[in-house]
């Protein structure tokens, strides 16, 4: 059988995706041996942009069936990147919440990048005050990207990072020829198994320097949902999947609440409009949620959601 | 006319960069540059933001790292919040960063450097990686991903979410540690802890040995270092303790956290976004490799160097049989790789330590009563890629009004540059050059790991 090929890139990325990938597993070491040809992957693999030895002019990246790019996009060297990545791969799949939403470096769209330069180089404590470097560098973009406002993408993992079990199930379903692999559109509530009364809470709004109350010696199944408990829980406008296909979502596996870091759970959903109604619906008074944007679009700044404070 | 070779990315590292090589007309190199290509703004966007907020925000500086920054994070945030930890909630945290670091450094020396040593500098770029190592070795690459995977999963069951995570919280924990996960942790730490002595053994035995020639000259120049150590004996610490800097002869300053800014400076290039430390006290910084001023290093050989003595048994031994034959402090920079062998041995010893402290399963794993308030905290913890230095300034709501981060990779951005130019300028010689040559050039910045 030959070997499907595959290029990989990262663009204003932690390198979390990528780790993601490798947790994979063993699964993944059958993969890399029988199944797939990494022809660039800059995490792993030696292949440059201008050629081995740098004297090429044009960035170039090698033809691949599939190409995956976690990260979004933040300066003129990414859009470069992900472009020729667009050109060069038949199946372009957005890795991570960076890649489909913007992820947490697009908090970075509410403020201007003068604003962020004058700490940087000049407000610091520690900084020598100094004029802003600009050469040989590439000029930042006036926000940070999700990848599908700059190019058609063909499939979406989200997930800060995604799951393995996501990330082994579409590079099998790509490898059986499919190309519409996708995640269910359902709420991180869909896979959580606290107990839920659905009526009023007479708690007030909390803050994560409450503890949540539950017993450590019992299962999730006998935590009252943390939302209810007044932990402005981000579960019911999150986009499901961090538990895998079967487990419970992370953070209230360690008693804490969610923060929407797969995203929101349909492409043009509005979180910060439809958790007000979840709030209000079990009895908190939205309007007293501190730093709304803060919570509400942490991971989801791209697509114009977070705009300059000015 | 002179010419530039653009070496990008820099691959097998963790982090965005390039270097460009400048060569004159003779081929030979007139300047080399590691140029640091973004600026995300993690300082700029958590103003506003919650202090207890933060922990699960700056998680995302680092996706190797993590638990390092959510760790530094949580203590910065602690102190503003004026809250005292009790010692459950300090030790889960201990234990935590152990387990983060295991599978960290097994990937680095395996996946990461181990294709210049065993496959050879000169290999074509193809083979030279880790699926050329599972080639190479299979036996050996199968019980490597299998020991990684482990580490890993063994973290991510008791926390949670290994990448990214969440359960360090203000005030200590969010949960406890039960018996029966402690006693299943403990047998697989045990089983980290022999894979850690075998992986040591088999580096220092089989793989250095053929490269101590490299060793001797690759990006080597004489600094200063920076660490933690345990303010009692100055034994080698990477959770809690105090800065030690270290200049390029031995001597040094130790100081609290609080203090760091009468210690570090930061410095800015016209040609990369990312600023470069150095210490204040030694004079202005000059990059220059023959004679360089106020460039310290951070990382495992730093810290290795900063020392008096490793925390743990196993890991003495291993500093001792390094120490005789390399001194201290030792400015060689491939021996970063070695040094974050001697501290994998550390943090599985540590980790066991931990898991065998009764306290560990404690039912006082979070402090209470928590309210917001104006303070001012600065976190640090030593991350395997260097310290890291959270200061955050909160208002009377609790809410971030300023922060300050200096982290792993900064530090070295002097030293790194230092050592590309140190490397090119050896190497390449009369325009002769090749991949090889272009290769042993990065695995200068390589060694660092950033
Ligand atoms: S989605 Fe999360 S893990 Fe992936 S690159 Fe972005 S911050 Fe890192
Ligand atoms: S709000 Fe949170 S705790 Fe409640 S059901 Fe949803 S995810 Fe679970
Ligand atoms: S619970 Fe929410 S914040 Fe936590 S991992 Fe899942 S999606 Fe992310
Ligand atoms: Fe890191």
């Amino acid at each position: 059988m030959t070997k499907v090929t595959v290029a990989e890139e990262w663009l204003n990325a932690c390198a979390g995706c990528e780790i993601a990938i490798l947790n994979v597993g063993d699964v993944l070491v059958d993969l890399l041996v029988n199944n797939l040809d990494f022809v660039h992957i800059p995490v792993i693999l030696d292949k440059k942009y201008f050629g081995q030895t740098g004297e090429e002019k044009e960035l170039s990246i090698p033809e691949a069936v599939v190409g995956i790019v976690s990260g979004g996009v933040r300066n003129e060297e990414h859009k470069e990147v992900l472009l020729e990545m667009r050109k060069k791969c038949q199946i372009l799949i957005a890795l991570g919440t960076c890649a489909t939403d913007g992820g947490i470096p697009a908090m970075i769209n509410m403020y201007t990048e003068e604003e962020l330069k004058q700490f940087y180089y000049k407000d610091s404590p520690t900084t020598d005050p100094a004029e802003y470097p600009t050469e040989h560098i590439p000029p930042l973009l006036d926000n940070c990207y999700a990848l599908d406002e700059i190019v058609k993408v063909d499939l979406s993992l989200p997930g800060c990072p995604p799951h393995p079990d996501w990330i082994a199930g579409a590079i099998l379903s790509l490898l059986d020829g499919k190309t519409d692999y996708k995640m269910p559109e359902r709420s991180v509530c869909d896979a959580c198994p606290t107990i839920r009364e659905y009526k009023k809470s007479m708690a007030d709004i909390k803050r994560l320097y409450y503890e949540a109350e539950f017993d450590p010696e019992k299962p999730l199944s006998d935590m009252r949902c943390l939302l209810e408990q007044g932990l402005m829980c981000l579960g019911p406008v999150t986009h499901v999947g961090c538990g895998g296909t079967k487990g419970a979502p992370r953070c209230i596996s360690a008693r804490v609440p969610c923060r929407g870091c797969y995203g929101p759970i349909r492409k043009g959903a509005k979180p910060l409009v439809d958790y007000m109604g979840a709030m209000a619906s079990v009895g908190f008074d939205p309007a007293k949620m501190p730093d709304r944007r803060g919570y509400l679009a942490r991971f989801a700044g791209a697509h114009g959601v977070l705009k300059k404070i000015g | 006319m002179g010419k530039t070779l653009n070496i990008a990315p820099i691959t097998r590292i963790e982090g965005h960069a390039s270097v460009a090589i400048h060569l004159d007309d003779t081929g030979n190199v007139s300047d080399a540059k590691m140029h640091v290509l973004s600026l995300r703004g993690f300082e700029q966007f958590v103003i506003g933001r919650p202090v207890e907020e933060v922990p699960r925000i700056v998680t995302r500086i680092c996706g190797i790292c993590p638990w390092q920054h959510h760790l530094a994070s949580n203590k910065a945030a602690d102190e503003c919040l004026g809250v005292e930890l009790p010692p459950t909630g300090r030790k889960l945290r201990e234990l935590c960063q152990m387990m983060a670091y295991i599978p960290d450094k097994i990937l680095h020396f395996y996946f990461l450097a181990a294709p210049d040593f065993v496959l050879g500098p000169d290999a074509d770029y193809s083979v030279r990686n880790v699926v050329g190592i599972i080639g190479a070795n299979p036996e050996l690459a199968k019980k490597v991903v299998h020991m990684r995977y482990k580490a890993q999963m063994m973290l991510e069951k008791f926390s949670g979410k290994v990448i990214h995570p969440i359960a360090g919280v203000v005030g200590g924990f969010s949960k406890p540690l039960l018996e029966e996960e402690r006693k299943e942790i403990l047998a697989g730490i045990q089983e980290l802890k022999d894979f850690s002595i075998f992986t040591i053994k088999f580096a220092r035995e089989e793989v250095f040995p053929k490269y101590l020639d490299a060793v001797k000259i690759l990006g080597v120049f004489p600094s200063g270092y920076l660490g933690t150590v345990r303010p009692s004996d100055g034994a080698l610490e990477l959770y809690d303790g105090e800065l030690r800097l270290m200049d390029q002869n031995g001597n040094y300053d130790q100081f609290k956290y609080s203090e760091y800014m009468d210690y570090i400076g930061e410095h800015t290039e016209p040609w990369s976004y990312l600023k470069f430390p150095y210490a204040k006290k030694w004079g202005q910084l000059k990059l220059d490799e023959n004679d360089p001023v106020g460039v310290y290093r951070a990382n495992t050989l730093a810290r290795i160097n900063v020392c008096d003595k490793m925390a743990t048994p196993l890991a003495q031994e291993e500093l001792d049989i390094f120490r005789k034959a390399f001194g201290r402090p030792t400015h060689l920079t491939l021996l970063y790789h070695w040094a974050r062998l001697i501290e994998l041995v550390q943090c599985c010893e540590r980790a066991e330590e931990l898991l065998n402290d009764p306290e560990i399963t404690g039912r006082e794993y979070r402090a209470k009563n928590i309210e917001p308030r104006a303070g001012e905290g600065v976190g640090c913890v030593e991350a395997a890629r260097g310290t890291l230095i959270h200061h955050y300034k909160t208002d009377d709501n609790g809410m971030v009004t300023m922060a300050n981060l200096i982290v792993g990779t900064t530090h070295n951005n002097a030293p790194m540059n230092l050592s590309v130019k140190q490397a090119a300028k050896a190497l390449i010689k009369d325009g002769k050059y090749d991949q090889g040559i272009l290769n042993r050039v990065e695995m200068a910045i390589r060694a660092y790991d950033p």
